[in-house]
């Protein structure tokens, strides 16, 4: 039995995705990326000199600043900082650029549901405009699971009200390989397989959240697709300058 | 103890206080290949977990949660207020997480930790979505008057596995919890009565809905977490500060029991978590949770 979804997509079917690069002038790197409704302005300025204290001034430092649309800043946007912080921790190499700090700056746009994935693609998208060095990038996805045990990925605001129960997940990008064999396999599992990040709200089965794993594994080929399409476009269009 | 023979580098001239601070991640690495910590713990196994109950007395429900030396002391305080008009028949519950500059040199007064609010949230989020509580249990007056209860949590001591303290705690401060006597006065408002005052004062009215004497609440599906930390093809079980400052991949996992997975939660980190990860820190929460089931059940806790 079919989920009927109110925009008539199938459960697996992301909202129309679009991302544009180097918008703000001012700053090192910026990329704006929405989902259907839900638009998310990114910008990051760094490397910058001197780490903060009780950071490890061997690495370099991520600094990430979240600002909602409304209202105060409050333990929401505190958890959604270090979250994000955590995953771009976890996708830059560190070891290039030592003690330095880099601030990304998270701007909520308008939020239809699939926030938080949103902006980490949103912020991924401003770290490679700005040439930050990077092993991989981070895919991120919402899957929600409706009563009936069906998964749905890529939930607007209505939809994630009704579901029982969603995971925000987070996976490293597909890679495009020329060799038969593809991409690395680690305990034979592809490499994007693995998970970088998983928050998940309301409860569900064991069994629910290894479906919604798989789903979300499914949805990185597309996701990752569009990123690979989006950089190439700029690079071979001579009006943007890097 | 001693340290392993090795002609080709200094460590073997090298005190192991010495070695620790120096080389953490290959100290550690070398009791990971014997499948030990250094606390000699097995790398499944969580540290000594002790629960007291009933320790702040101006509280309606306190708790002392201690694993290892992490220590975390929850209160919880009842106050009468006015139920919201989407929700008008359930009471509200407040969470909040506190870090003292004594729980840790990284923590100065002024400057909130960085992990505070954050644990704050996701206590809040648990303690809400695992449906330990039911709201409606905290009604007074239907539309009038509700129960609001304010859950603090201090940490004493911080030393690794704070979300799994936190939660403890404020799991066992809810067991703890006695709702406060109130009656209904004749100005229609709630007021508290005190243990010596007598119940057959005139102008108190009884409804229904207000209690006669101190209550508990009934909690149904506990949730219980255990963080784990990945680190190459090792799952360390109950992290202390240390482990968790060198290996830096932690992945909470939060059950209930009725074994449904409240939460899922890793952020970010080095190693990244497949399948077989995912599995196997499943199954160490599970443990735990059996565990830490007992461990409430000798505090007389249903």
């Amino acid at each position: 039995m079919e989920i009927d979804r109110e925009d008539g997509r199938t459960p697996n079917q992301l909202r129309p995705l679009a991302c544009s690069r180097n918008i703000l002038h001012r700053s090192h790197g910026s990329a704006s990326w929405s989902q259907g409704d839900t638009k998310v302005l990114a910008a990051v300025y760094g490397p910058k000199a001197g780490t903060k204290k009780n950071e490890n001034p061997e690495k370099a430092c991520f600094e990430v600043i979240w600002k909602p649309k409304t209202g105060q800043i409050g333990k929401v946007e505190k958890e959604y900082e270090l979250i994000l912080k955590r995953t771009i921790q976890s996708i830059c190499v560190l070891t290039v650029n030592p003690n330095t700090t880099t601030s990304v700056i998270i701007q909520v746009v308008h939020d239809d549901g699939s926030l938080l994935p949103c902006a980490i693609n949103a912020a991924c998208a401003a770290l490679v405009d700005a040439g930050i060095p990077m092993k991989h990038l981070a895919v991120a996805i919402c899957c929600c699971l409706a009563d009936n045990g069906y998964a749905v990925l890529d939930p607007n605001k209505l939809e994630e009200k009704k579901m029982t129960a969603l995971a925000y997940l987070v996976f490293p990008n597909t890679t495009l390989s020329v060799l038969p064999e593809g991409s690395s396999l680690v305990e034979d599992e592809p490499v994007e397989h693995g998970i970088i990040t998983s928050v998940t709200h309301g409860v569900m089965s064991v069994d629910d959240y290894f479906l919604c794993v798989e789903n979300g594994r499914a949805a990185t080929a597309s996701l990752s697709a569009f990123f690979r399409k989006n950089f190439q476009q700029s690079q071979r269009d001579p009006s943007k300058a890097g | 103890m001693g340290l392993p023979d090795s002609s080709q580098d200094l460590t073997s001239e090298m005190e192991v206080d010495a070695f620790r601070r120096i080389f953490p991640l290959r100290f550690f690495e070398r009791h990971l290949s014997e499948s030990l910590r250094p606390d000699a713990r097995p790398l499944d196994k969580a540290r000594d977990t002790i629960v007291n109950l009933g320790l702040v007395s101006t509280a309606d429900g306190s708790a002392l949660a201690k694993i290892g030396s992490t220590t975390m002391l929850a209160a919880i305080r009842m106050e009468v207020m006015t139920p919201s008009t989407e929700s008008p028949d359930e009471g509200c519950i407040a969470v909040e997480f506190h870090m003292p500059p004594i729980c840790s040199p990284i923590v100065r007064p002024g400057r909130p930790a960085e992990a505070a609010p954050v644990i704050s949230k996701r206590l809040s989020d648990t303690i809400l979505s695992s449906g330990m509580i039911d709201l409606k249990e905290l009604c007074l007056v239907s539309g009038k008057a509700a129960w609001m209860g304010y859950l603090d949590i201090y940490c004493l001591d911080a030393d690794g596995a704070l979300f799994d303290a936190a939660l403890l705690s404020a799991v066992a401060a809810f067991s703890n919890l006695q709702i406060p006597v109130v009656a209904l006065n004749d100005n229609g408002r709630i007021v508290a009565i005190s243990d010596e005052k007598e119940q057959d004062n005139a102008s108190i009215i009884e409804e229904e809905a207000v209690n006669k004497e101190k209550r508990k609440l009934t909690l149904k599906n506990i949730p219980f977490s255990l963080t784990c930390i990945l680190h190459k093809n090792y799952i360390l079980a109950d992290p202390t500060t240390e482990e968790e400052s060198i290996m830096d991949t932690l992945v909470t996992v939060v059950l209930d029991s009725s074994d449904q997975m409240v939460s899922f939660y890793k952020s970010g980190g080095e190693a990244l978590a497949y399948s077989s990860s995912i599995k196997s820190c499943v199954e160490l929460a599970r443990k735990r949770a059996k565990e830490l089931k007992e461990i409430l059940g000798e505090m007389d806790v249903d």
